[in-house]
C-alpha cells in the first residue's frame, strides 16, 4: 500500500501542474472540446434564467458537456477528500500564517479557514463578504452581534428550541438568531 | 434570433466543436475527466484559500509552479496537435480559436483577481471546494452566477 500512502500526501506542483495542463489535449482529442470552466457559469444562466438577454440566448444544450465536466470536478473534490485525505496536518507557509494571524485568522487546520468559510460566519458581515466577494458592495444585511444557525442535529439544521435573549430571524429554510447567551448552544457543539 | 447566432459563434470560451452529435452516454467521458481534474485540484491543495494567500503574498512557489507548468504542458500539447495534425477520437480535425485582445480583458482581469484573492477560488476550484464539503461555498457560486448574469445584462454598456 505504499503507492496509496504516497497519493494521500499532498501532491507537489510538478505533478499537479502537468496533469492540469494535460486536460487541454485530453478534451481536444476525446471530443474536440476547448478547455474552459468559467463558461459553465454562462451556461447555467442560459439554462435557468436567460430572461431577454441576448448573451444568454444560444443553444446551451450543445455545451452540456461543460456542465457535466464541472459536475465531475465536484464529485472529484468529494472523492479526493473522502478517500484520499491527507493523513498529516495541513501546512501553510510560516510567513503567511503570521500575516493572516495578524489579520485575525485563527483556524489553520484545513484548506479553508472556518473564520471566513462556515455557515456560522456567513451571516456576519465578514463571512458574507468573503463568500460573496464577487458581488462588491452588495451588503444586504448587518447585525450587531454574531449570528448563528440553529442547533445541528444529525446533520439537519433545526430551529432553536429556546431563544436566548435574541431576535429570531428567518432566512429561507435556515433559522438564524442573534445569540447573546452562547452557553445554551455550546451543548450541541455548534459553537466553540 | 440573428443576434443569438452571432453570440453562439463568437463568445463561448470553451466551445464544443465536435461535428458528430454525442449521446448522453458519450458525455460520461467528460464526467470522468472532470472527476480526475477535481481530484488533482484537491490533492495539490490549489482549492485552498491559504494557497491563494501564499501566492498573492509571494510567500510560496507552489501555485506559480502549478500554473506555470500547466501552461507549458498545455502549450506543448497544442503545438504537437497542430504540428502533427493529430485527429480526435472520432477522426475530426481539432479546432482552435485564436483569441483577440480587447481592453475588456484588462478590466475583467483586475476584477477577476479581486474575486480570486478574496474567495480563494476561480470557477474550477469553486466546484471542487463544494465537493470537498465546504458547502458554504455554494454562496460563492451563487454570487459568481449573479456576476455572470449581471455581465450579460450590462454587456452592451460595458467597455470591451
Amino acid at each position: 500500500m505504499e503507492f496509496f500512502d504516497l497519493i494521500r500526501k499532498p501532491w507537489p506542483w510538478y505533478v499537479a501542474g502537468p496533469l492540469i495542463g494535460l486536460t487541454v489535449p485530453t478534451l481536444l482529442l476525446i471530443g474536440n472540446k476547448s478547455f474552459g470552466i468559467s463558461s459553465s457559469l454562462r451556461h447555467i444562466c442560459a439554462a435557468c434564467l436567460p430572461a431577454t438577454i441576448p448573451y444568454f440566448h444560444y443553444n446551451w444544450r450543445k455545451e452540456i458537456w461543460n456542465l457535466i465536466f464541472v459536475m465531475g470536478i465536484l464529485i472529484g473534490g468529494f472523492l479526493a477528500t473522502q478517500f484520499l485525505g491527507n493523513p498529516d496536518a495541513f501546512q501553510v507557509a510560516p510567513a503567511t500564517v503570521a500575516d493572516l494571524k495578524a489579520l485575525g485568522i485563527q483556524d489553520f487546520s484545513g484548506l479553508m479557514p472556518a473564520d471566513l468559510f462556515s455557515f456560522a460566519n456567513l451571516f456576519t458581515l465578514k463571512g458574507f463578504f468573503f463568500c460573496a466577494g464577487r458581488v462588491p458592495g452588495r451588503i444586504w444585511y448587518t447585525m450587531g452581534g454574531r449570528m448563528h444557525l440553529g442547533p445541528l442535529h444529525n446533520g439537519i439544521i433545526e430551529p432553536p428550541v429556546a431563544i436566548a435573549g435574541g431576535d429570531l430571524l428567518f432566512y429561507g429554510r435556515w433559522v438564524c438568531y442573534d445569540s447573546f447567551d452562547t452557553t445554551l448552544y455550546s451543548e450541541v457543539g455548534l459553537m466553540e | 434570433m440573428q443576434q443569438a447566432e452571432e453570440f453562439d459563434v463568437l463568445a463561448c470560451d470553451a466551445p464544443n466543436d465536435m461535428k458528430k452529435e454525442e449521446t448522453g452516454f458519450a458525455n460520461l467521458k467528460y464526467l470522468i475527466v472532470g472527476i480526475l481534474f477535481g481530484i488533482v485540484f484537491v490533492k495539490a491543495e490549489i482549492i485552498s484559500w491559504f494557497r491563494i494567500q501564499e501566492m498573492f503574498r509571494l510567500q510560496s512557489f507552489h501555485m506559480y509552479g502549478v500554473i506555470g507548468s500547466a501552461v507549458v504542458v498545455g502549450m506543448i500539447s497544442v503545438w504537437l496537435i497542430k504540428r502533427f495534425n493529430i485527429k480526435t477520437l472520432s477522426g475530426e480535425t481539432v479546432e482552435f480559436h485564436p483569441k483577440k485582445f480587447s481592453r475588456g480583458q484588462i478590466y475583467g482581469g483586475l476584477l477577476f483577481g479581486l474575486g480570486w484573492a478574496i474567495t480563494g477560488a476561480c470557477p474550477g476550484p469553486l466546484f471542487a471546494q463544494i465537493g470537498s464539503g465546504y458547502v458554504v461555498v455554494l454562496v460563492t457560486l451563487l454570487s459568481a452566477l449573479a456576476g455572470t448574469w449581471t455581465y450579460g445584462y450590462l454587456r452592451d454598456k460595458l467597455p470591451h
